[in-house]
């Protein structure tokens, strides 16, 4: 898990109580994540990496899991948002 | 942590209160019994930017942070609830499209919006759908270029008068939202009449039948309408009310300290009563921890927090119910008078039970506020 992830995860692990979350996981499908977490987890997501998340953005896919998140926050820092 | 208003803040916030203490406070029984709010209100409100006052310079907005509309709806709350209702919907529809609108969708409304030649409302809860907001029945279907809406909407502040509706309804079984123009043919608004509290707030039912909306007026893909559009227009909406609720626990508080100073009984003042000191005292006390956390979620929204949704929660819930108790003793301070007409403290006890239920019941924020915490630790 290289330290991006590392950064999601020690976000994640107060919603993943004696839950070892692993990178690849899903976190909806662990039903952990409800409508609450969602809303932190964009906040969450935005202000660490400085990156905004647009409506675009918001397919679960890209916050499925640890690396899912972590690839849509390369993509973010790679690429200048698009304006919207 | 440090707790302190920085000069402009402070400068903004006397403007505030000397906006509310001449154009609003005087008139807001009159207000209340007349169930309106008049048009050259919502023009002085226009011309003083404090529509849309969060949106963005460059918008058109006052470009205001969130402190500084902590405290304008403190001030405005203070004076008349219903006012602080208008700023709150109007305000939430434009955090919504700030944050989640398409470029085109920023441009084509939010600087009428930031003017206030548009006034905008949430539509949101149902006649079977209040709390539990994901059972809404309103339904949208795709009809070639456009959405078809067919539904009611309940209980929505300034249904009366507002120009564009954020309304909440469901597509394909998911959530979506969609910006509806008042002038949309189809759309229906009955004034809602005889309420408890915030009467002037000029709340409507909405009929929403056919109602033929493009595309472009889809805000936010449909599935993520309520989780977060309307999420950010409620958790806008949660710390506007929770300021509000502070605006009128110290509108409570000086009215109680005036009263008690002046009313004798028993051969001296009422504020000699012990008794009465401690309510006062309790009073005191609860607004300010009241306003502390009222800051705390304002900061953490400056900074992008993610703690900033259950902060505002946490200050939302607290400041209600310091609203509510404080109405309730203000009341019981003044004794008869305090039931009757003469008074303003009759009206802010109304005002605040709608606080404690209002974005958000009491007991929804009680039961989200544990869970979190149940999660967390």
């Amino acid at each position: 898990m290289d330290q991006r992830q590392q950064r999601i995860k020690d976000f994640l692990a107060r919603f993943f109580r004696n839950h070892d979350l692993g990178p690849n996981d899903d976190i909806f499908g662990l039903g952990f994540v409800n409508s609450l977490v969602a809303v932190q987890l964009v906040a969450f997501v935005e202000k660490e990496f400085g990156i905004r998340v647009e409506d675009a953005d918001l397919d679960l896919d890209n916050f499925r899991s640890i690396a899912a998140i972590s690839a849509l926050v390369a993509r973010k820092t790679e690429q200048p948002a698009a304006g919207g | 942590m440090k707790v302190e208003l920085t000069a402009s803040q402070r400068g903004a916030r006397a403007g505030f209160r000397s906006f509310a203490a001449a154009e609003i406070a005087p008139h807001a029984d009159r207000w209340d019994r007349e169930e309106a709010l008049p048009r050259e209100l919502l023009d002085k409100l226009r011309t003083s930017g404090y529509l849309g006052s969060t949106l963005p310079r460059e918008l058109g907005g006052g470009g205001h942070d969130m402190i500084t509309y902590g405290l304008l709806s403190e001030e405005i709350g203070r004076g008349c609830s219903s006012v602080r209702s208008l700023l709150t919907v109007h305000d939430m529809v434009a955090q919504a499209i700030l944050r989640w609108g398409s470029r085109e969708q920023k441009e084509r409304f939010l600087p009428a919006l930031a003017r206030g030649e548009l006034l905008a409302a949430v539509a949101l809860s149902e006649p079977g759908a209040g709390s539990d907001a994901g059972s809404v029945e309103t339904a949208a279907r795709p009809d070639g270029a456009d959405f078809v809406l067919d539904g009611r909407k309940k209980w929505t502040s300034f249904g009366q008068i507002a120009d564009l509706f954020l309304v909440l309804a469901r597509c394909a079984g998911q959530p979506a939202a969609f910006l509806v123009p008042r002038l949309t043919p189809g759309l229906t608004a009955t004034p809602i009449t005889g309420l408890l509290g915030t009467r002037a707030s000029m709340l409507a039912e909405l009929a929403i039948d056919g109602c033929r909306i493009p595309r472009e007026n889809l805000l936010g893909r449909v599935g993520v309408g309520l989780s977060h559009v309307m999420a950010t227009a409620l958790e806008h909406g949660r710390y506007s009310v929770a300021w509000g609720s502070v605006g009128i626990a110290q509108a409570c508080l000086e009215a109680a300290l005036d009263y008690s100073r002046k009313r004798q009984q028993f051969g001296k003042p009422l504020a000699d009563h012990q008794l009465i000191r401690a309510m006062l005292t309790d009073m005191i006390t609860r607004v300010r921890a009241a306003r502390l956390l009222c800051l705390r979620a304002g900061h953490l929204r400056d900074s992008g927090d993610p703690g900033a949704f259950m902060e505002t929660m946490v200050a939302k819930y607290f400041a209600s119910t310091v609203a509510a108790r404080a109405a309730a003793d203000a009341v019981q301070i003044h004794g008869a008078n305090g039931c009757s007409a003469d008074y303003p403290v009759a009206r802010y006890l109304r005002d605040s039970k709608v606080m404690e239920i209002i974005e958000g019941s009491t007991q929804i924020q009680q039961i989200t506020i544990s869970q979190f915490d149940f999660q967390e630790f």
